[in-house]
């Protein structure tokens, strides 16, 4: 299975979302320059965090313009599975391929700290491997991770079960009904705020993330791969 | 040649912490007359006349990336000016 990083000005987890697909789940992973027309070569693409474009204007604001995105809006149409993690969610918010937009967090600090999450739907292809209702600890780094939607929209993500990870407990930032992460109706598209791929390892605090990109791996398999 | 002024805040409906924290200072400095205050942002644009609609232009621009319109508003003035 082939993973594409994609990578735009201002990334900075772009390298330890690499680290996981490659040291950790060992699958094939590649660096993508945000100017590319194409991403038919890969299987699943990955939007890191960082700040793309200095977060100039709104987090994700700038880079949803780049050229890659047109090729992302291809694969999730094609129903290539889509992770966007933190500034990477932001991007998707911006972009429209996931509902609502990020205010700043209610404290106004930058939090970066580990967190609980609760898997709140583990039927999509991004969670699989985890129990519904399974409490994970995964770290947090954001100014804004505040979630917002409208009422119309938040019904909908709750009729149609797109609430994956709330957080459990304290909520760190202040978002809508505590949630984490959403995916799209489809389900392919995934954008969340807490950072898996800082969690793929005990030595880096806990390998709680590991799951997720798991989860990915199986569901291309069982797609793909004919057993014999 | 247009100079456009763009006024992007927060929807009424959406929490805007920073303003809040803002009120809370200006209380403190004893302006309790203070009821809300809501920050947004400001841009000024220089637009070159083309045969293009310069109120479409802009509302195009703010729909499309100066505003989220989840969660903010938008207003803009358009006054032509003189170039020298």
């Amino acid at each position: 299975m082939k993973f594409a990083v994609i990578v735009f000005p201002g990334s900075n987890c772009d390298v330890d979302m690499y680290h996981a697909i490659a040291d950790e789940l060992r699958e094939d992973v590649e660096y993508v320059w945000h100017d590319v027309e194409s991403l038919d070569e890969f299987d699943a693409i990955l939007l890191p965090g960082g700040f793309s474009y200095g977060d100039y204007l709104r987090s994700g604001a700038i880079a949803r313009f780049s050229n890659v995105m047109k090729a992302i809006k291809k694969a999730a149409d094609e129903g290539k599975p889509i992770l966007g993690v933190c500034n990477g969610f932001q991007i998707l918010l911006e972009a429209g391929l996931l509902p609502g937009a990020m205010r700043r967090n209610h404290t106004l600090t930058f939090i970066c700290r580990p967190v609980k999450l609760r898997v709140e739907n583990n039927e999509t292809m991004f969670t699989s491997q985890y129990e519904r209702g399974e409490i994970i600890t995964i770290p947090i780094a954001h100014g804004e991770g505040n979630y917002y939607c409208d009422e119309h929209t938040l019904q909908q993500l709750i009729a149609n079960n797109q609430i994956v990870f709330r957080y459990e407990g304290e909520n760190p930032n202040g978002s809508l009904q505590n949630i984490a992460g959403i995916v799209n109706e489809k389900g392919n598209v995934l954008g969340m705020m807490p950072h898996p791929e800082r969690a793929v390892h005990d030595l880096l605090g806990g390998a709680d993330g590991l799951k997720m990109f798991q989860s990915i791996v199986t569901y291309w398999r069982d797609a793909h791969v004919v057993t014999t | 040649m247009y100079k456009v002024k763009v006024y992007v805040t927060l929807r009424e409906n959406v929490l805007d912490p920073q303003g809040n924290a803002v009120k809370g200072a200006l209380h403190s400095l004893s302006y309790h007359e203070v009821q809300d205050v809501r920050i947004g942002k400001f841009m000024e644009l220089t637009v070159e006349k083309s045969d293009r609609d310069i109120d479409a232009l802009v509302k195009d621009m703010c729909e499309k990336l100066l505003a989220n319109t989840v969660i903010e508003d938008y207003r803009y003035e358009i006054e032509e000016v003189v170039v020298q």
